[in-house]
C-alpha cells in the first residue's frame, strides 16, 4: 500500500493547457540543450494540439477533483430526466436482462479452472455495493462472490480511514482503484509497476464513463445502490475487451500519445484546411483517422482534446463495424474534457471500403443533418484536390520500415514528442512478426517506461542487454525515446544511434508529425 | 407495375422519372438488441447481408423507391437496441412517417419488448401520421421459432398495425416489405396535404456530374 504522487492533479482536471512549472526546472539540466520541450523534432509550430504534458502523472494521480464544465454541453438535469425513464422501465427489462448477459460474449470459462487463473491480466469492475459490472474473463455471475471479497477488502481498509492500493503476493499483483461509484481491480502476473497497472485501470474507468457519463453513473447509484450496471453496459463489453487488448499492443496508450499517418505536409495541409472549411456552429472537433493513425484534427479555438479521449474515439471506431454501413450518430462522453455531459459524434467513412474515417464532434444532439452536410462539403472540397489521391496512396502504406533510418543494428523504436503529444514508430521488423513477439516487445517497452516514470526514483536513461535484444530508453524534457537493437550491438553504438535517429526524425518531421494544427 | 426498387441508377436512365416529385419519408427501426435492425436496414439500402457489430447510437441510411407516380426517398434511422441509448431514441421516432417494430421470431422476449416500444410510440403517436409495422425478423430460424405467425398477426390486428415476417439473412420478403411500406406511407400520409415534404437536391449536388449524383442516391 504505497502512496502515489499527487502533483499536478488539480490543474489537469480543469482541462486547461496550463503552463507546467515542473518542466522549467528540468530544462535547466536538460542533457541536450536545444532539445527542450517545444523545440524537439515533431513539436508543433503553433499551440499544442492536445492536452499533453504531465498526462502520465495526471492519469496516475490519486487525487480526484472532477470539475465539470457545464458550458455548451447537455445539462446534467436533462440526463437525470432520461434516467427516470430508464429506471421506470426496469420491470419489463428484468426478464430479458439475463438474456442479454448470456448472449453477449463467448466467455464461458470455468472460473475455478487453471486456465482462468493463469491469464496474465485480469480486470474486474464492480459497484461500491460489490455488484459485478465487468470481468475480462469468465462471466460476472460466476465471479460475484470473488468480487464480494474484493469489495470487502476495500471497505475493510476504508473503515480504518485508509485506502487500499495494491497487494503483492507470489508473482501476482492485485491493484485497486476506487473511483466512486465504481471500484476497479486488476490482478496481474506481470512485472509492470503498480503505477502502470493503475494507468490501465484508469483507461477502463474512462471507457465506462465515456458510454454513460459520470453524472449518470452517480445518479444511478445514488438512487439505487445495488443497481446492476451491466444492464446499461450490455452490448458494449466488446469496447472494454478491445481497449484491454490495445493496452497490451498499442504504444500510443503506453506513451500517452497518438501517432500520425505519414503524409507529405503539403497534402496534409490541404486535407486539414478542407476540414477546417467544413465548419459549423456546434462543431467542436473534426478528426480524420486512417485506421489507428491520425490524419488530421481540427478543433474549436481554445478547446483541446485530451489524448485519452482521442484513444477512446480510436477504440470506438476501431471496434465497431457499424459505422461502415451508414452514417453513425452517437452520444459520446469525452471524459477528460467533461465527465458530466455527452457530445454527439457523427462517424462515417469517406468511402465504403476506405480506411479513412471522419469523426465530427458536435455539442448539439439534433445536429445530425448539419454534421452530415459538413462531411459532404469536406468531401466535395477534397475530391477536387490532388491531395486526396496522395492521402489515399499514403493510407495504403500507413507505416515505414526502420531500414529507412539507416542504422543497421536498430530494429525498432518509439519516439514521442512531448509538446505535441504525438509519437512515431516504424513497423515491426521481421523478427517481431508474430503476435507473441510483438506483445513481448511491447512488454519490454512497458518495463522501460515504468523505470523512466517511477514514482519515487525516475530514471533519465536506461540501457539493458539481453539474449534477444538490447534496449535503450531516454527521456528529456522534450521527448521520450525507446530503442530496440539487435543483441549484438554495443552500448556505445546505441548511444551514437540516438543522435543519428534524432537527425533522421528532424529531417522527416513534417511527414511524420502534424506540425501546424488548425482551429476553426 | 411500373415500380422498381433498384434505387438511384435508374433514376438517371429514366428521364421521365425526373419530372416526378421526390418525397422524403422518415423511417425508424426499433426493437431489442440483436433482432436484426441493422441487417434489415442494410438489406433496405443496399440489398446486402453482412454480420454487423452492435449499432453504436444510431445509423443513418437512405434508399430511393419509385412508385407509379411518385418517388420516395426513405431516410432510414437504424437505432441501437441497447438500453443505454434509449434516452436518445425519441429523437429518431419523433416525426417519423414509418416505424418498424422489429422482433426476432426465435426469441420471445424480443416480441414482448416490441410491445413496450409500441406503447412508447403510442404516447407520441398522432393518428394517421405514422405507419407502424410489426416485423418478425429471422424467418430463416423457423425451426427455433418461439413466436408464431398467428401471434404476430393477432397483435398487429388488435393494435392496428401492419405485419410481416421477413428474413434479412435470406432476403425473403424484404423487397415486398419495403414496397408495401412505401405504398402505405404514400397512401396514408402522402395524400394528406403537407404530410410528406418534398426532397430537393441541394444546389451543391446539382452542380455535380451525373455519375456522382447516382452514387449519392444509392449509397449515402
Amino acid at each position: 500500500m504505497d502512496g502515489v504522487a499527487q502533483r499536478g492533479a488539480a490543474s489537469w482536471e480543469n482541462g486547461t493547457l496550463a503552463p507546467v512549472d515542473r518542466l522549467r526546472t528540468e530544462r535547466a539540466d536538460s542533457p541536450t540543450p536545444g532539445l527542450v520541450e517545444g523545440t524537439e523534432p515533431g513539436a508543433g509550430q503553433k499551440s499544442a494540439m492536445f492536452i499533453h504534458a504531465q498526462s502520465f502523472e495526471d492519469l496516475t494521480a490519486a487525487a480526484e477533483q472532477e470539475v465539470g464544465r457545464e458550458a455548451e454541453l447537455d445539462q446534467p438535469g436533462e440526463c437525470g430526466e432520461d434516467l427516470k425513464v430508464l429506471v421506470g422501465e426496469q420491470a419489463i427489462e428484468e426478464q430479458h436482462n439475463s438474456d442479454i448477459a448470456s448472449e453477449s460474449r463467448p466467455k464461458e470459462e470455468d472460473v475455478s479452472s487453471e486456465t482462468w487463473r493463469s491469464h496474465r491480466k485480469h480486470v474486474f469492475v464492480l459497484s461500491e455495493a460489490g455488484k459485478p459490472i465487468y470481468s475480462r474473463y469468465g462471466t460476472e455471475e460466476a465471479l460475484s462472490s470473488t468480487m464480494g471479497v474484493m469489495m470487502a477488502l476495500v471497505s475493510f481498509v476504508e473503515a480504518e480511514k485508509n485506502i487500499i492500493r495494491s497487494i503483492h503476493a507470489d508473482g501476482c499483483k492485485v491493484v485497486f482503484l476506487a473511483k466512486s461509484p465504481l471500484v476497479l481491480v486488476g490482478v496481474y502476473r506481470t512485472c509492470q509497476s503498480d503505477k502502470e497497472l493503475l494507468r490501465e485501470l484508469q483507461y477502463i474507468y474512462y471507457q465506462i464513463v465515456s458510454l454513460l457519463t459520470l453524472t449518470q453513473l452517480n445518479h444511478i447509484f445514488k438512487h439505487k445502490q445495488n443497481y446492476d450496471l451491466r444492464r446499461l453496459l450490455a452490448g458494449s463489453e466488446y469496447l472494454t475487451d478491445n481497449l484491454l487488448h490495445r493496452l497490451d499492443r498499442d504504444p500510443g496508450l503506453l506513451l500517452s500519445a497518438v501517432t500520425c499517418l505519414p503524409l507529405a505536409s503539403s497534402a496534409r495541409d490541404v486535407v486539414s484546411s478542407s476540414l477546417q472549411a467544413a465548419k459549423s456552429k456546434s462543431l467542436v472537433f473534426s478528426i480524420l483517422l486512417a485506421g489507428d493513425c491520425l490524419v488530421t484534427l481540427v478543433r474549436k479555438k481554445d478547446q483541446f482534446l485530451h489524448h485519452i479521449d482521442l484513444h477512446l474515439v480510436f477504440n470506438l471506431v476501431g471496434s465497431s463495424s457499424s459505422f461502415r454501413e451508414g452514417e453513425g450518430w452517437t452520444p459520446i462522453c469525452l471524459p477528460k474534457f467533461n465527465t458530466a455531459g455527452f457530445f454527439h459524434a457523427h462517424i462515417s467513412y469517406l468511402e465504403p471500403a476506405s480506411k479513412l474515417c471522419l469523426i465530427l464532434v458536435s455539442t448539439d444532439r439534433e445536429d445530425f443533418f448539419n454534421m452530415s452536410d459538413c462531411k459532404q462539403r469536406f468531401l466535395e472540397r477534397l475530391n477536387k484536390r490532388s491531395a486526396y489521391q496522395a492521402l489515399k496512396e499514403a493510407v495504403k502504406c500507413p507505416s515505414y520500415s526502420v531500414e529507412q533510418v539507416g542504422i543497421p543494428e536498430l530494429r525498432h523504436f518509439l519516439y514521442k514528442s512531448k509538446s505535441s503529444g504525438l509519437y512515431t514508430s516504424p513497423e515491426f521488423p521481421a523478427v517481431y512478426q508474430s503476435d507473441e513477439e510483438q506483445e513481448r516487445l511491447m512488454g519490454l517497452y512497458q518495463d522501460l517506461h515504468s523505470h523512466l516514470h517511477h514514482p519515487t526514483r525516475p530514471l533519465r536513461s536506461f540501457y539493458r542487454c539481453s539474449e534477444t535484444e538490447n534496449l535503450l530508453a531516454w527521456v528529456t524534457s522534450g521527448f521520450e525515446l525507446y530503442l530496440c537493437f539487435s543483441p549484438l550491438g554495443t552500448k556505445a553504438l546505441a548511444v551514437s544511434a540516438v543522435n543519428k535517429l534524432l537527425k533522421w526524425i528532424r529531417k522527416e518531421e513534417d511527414r511524420l508529425f502534424i506540425l501546424s494544427p488548425l482551429t476553426y | 407495375m411500373g415500380e422498381n426498387l433498384r434505387g438511384g441508377a435508374q433514376l438517371q436512365n429514366d428521364t421521365l422519372r425526373k419530372s416526378l416529385r421526390t418525397l422524403k419519408v422518415k423511417l425508424v427501426l426499433l426493437g431489442s438488441s440483436g433482432v436484426g435492425k441493422s441487417s434489415l436496414a442494410l438489406r433496405f439500402s443496399k440489398d446486402e447481408f453482412r454480420r454487423t457489430s452492435p449499432t453504436v447510437g444510431c445509423a443513418y441510411l437512405t434508399r430511393v423507391v419509385h412508385l407509379r407516380n411518385v418517388t420516395l426517398r426513405l431516410e432510414i434511422w437504424d437505432t441501437a437496441g441497447q438500453e443505454k441509448y434509449h434516452s436518445v431514441t425519441p429523437l429518431y421516432y419523433r416525426g417519423a412517417q414509418a416505424a418498424l417494430l422489429v422482433y426476432d421470431i426465435s426469441k420471445r422476449e424480443t416480441f414482448i419488448r416490441a410491445q413496450v416500444w409500441l406503447k412508447e410510440l403510442e404516447k407520441q403517436y398522432i393518428p394517421g401520421s405514422t405507419v407502424i409495422w410489426l416485423v418478425g425478423n429471422k424467418g430463416d430460424l423457423a425451426t427455433h421459432r418461439q413466436v408464431s405467425v398467428e401471434e404476430g398477426q393477432s397483435l398487429a390486428n388488435d393494435r392496428g398495425l401492419f405485419f410481416t415476417e421477413a428474413s434479412a439473412l435470406s432476403g425473403d420478403q424484404i423487397n415486398e416489405l419495403l414496397l408495401a411500406i412505401a405504398h402505405r406511407v404514400y397512401e396514408c400520409i402522402g395524400v394528406q396535404q403537407e404530410g410528406l415534404s418534398e426532397w430537393k437536391e441541394t444546389p451543391l449536388v446539382d452542380l455535380r456530374n451525373r455519375d456522382k449524383s447516382s452514387r449519392l442516391a444509392s449509397c449515402c
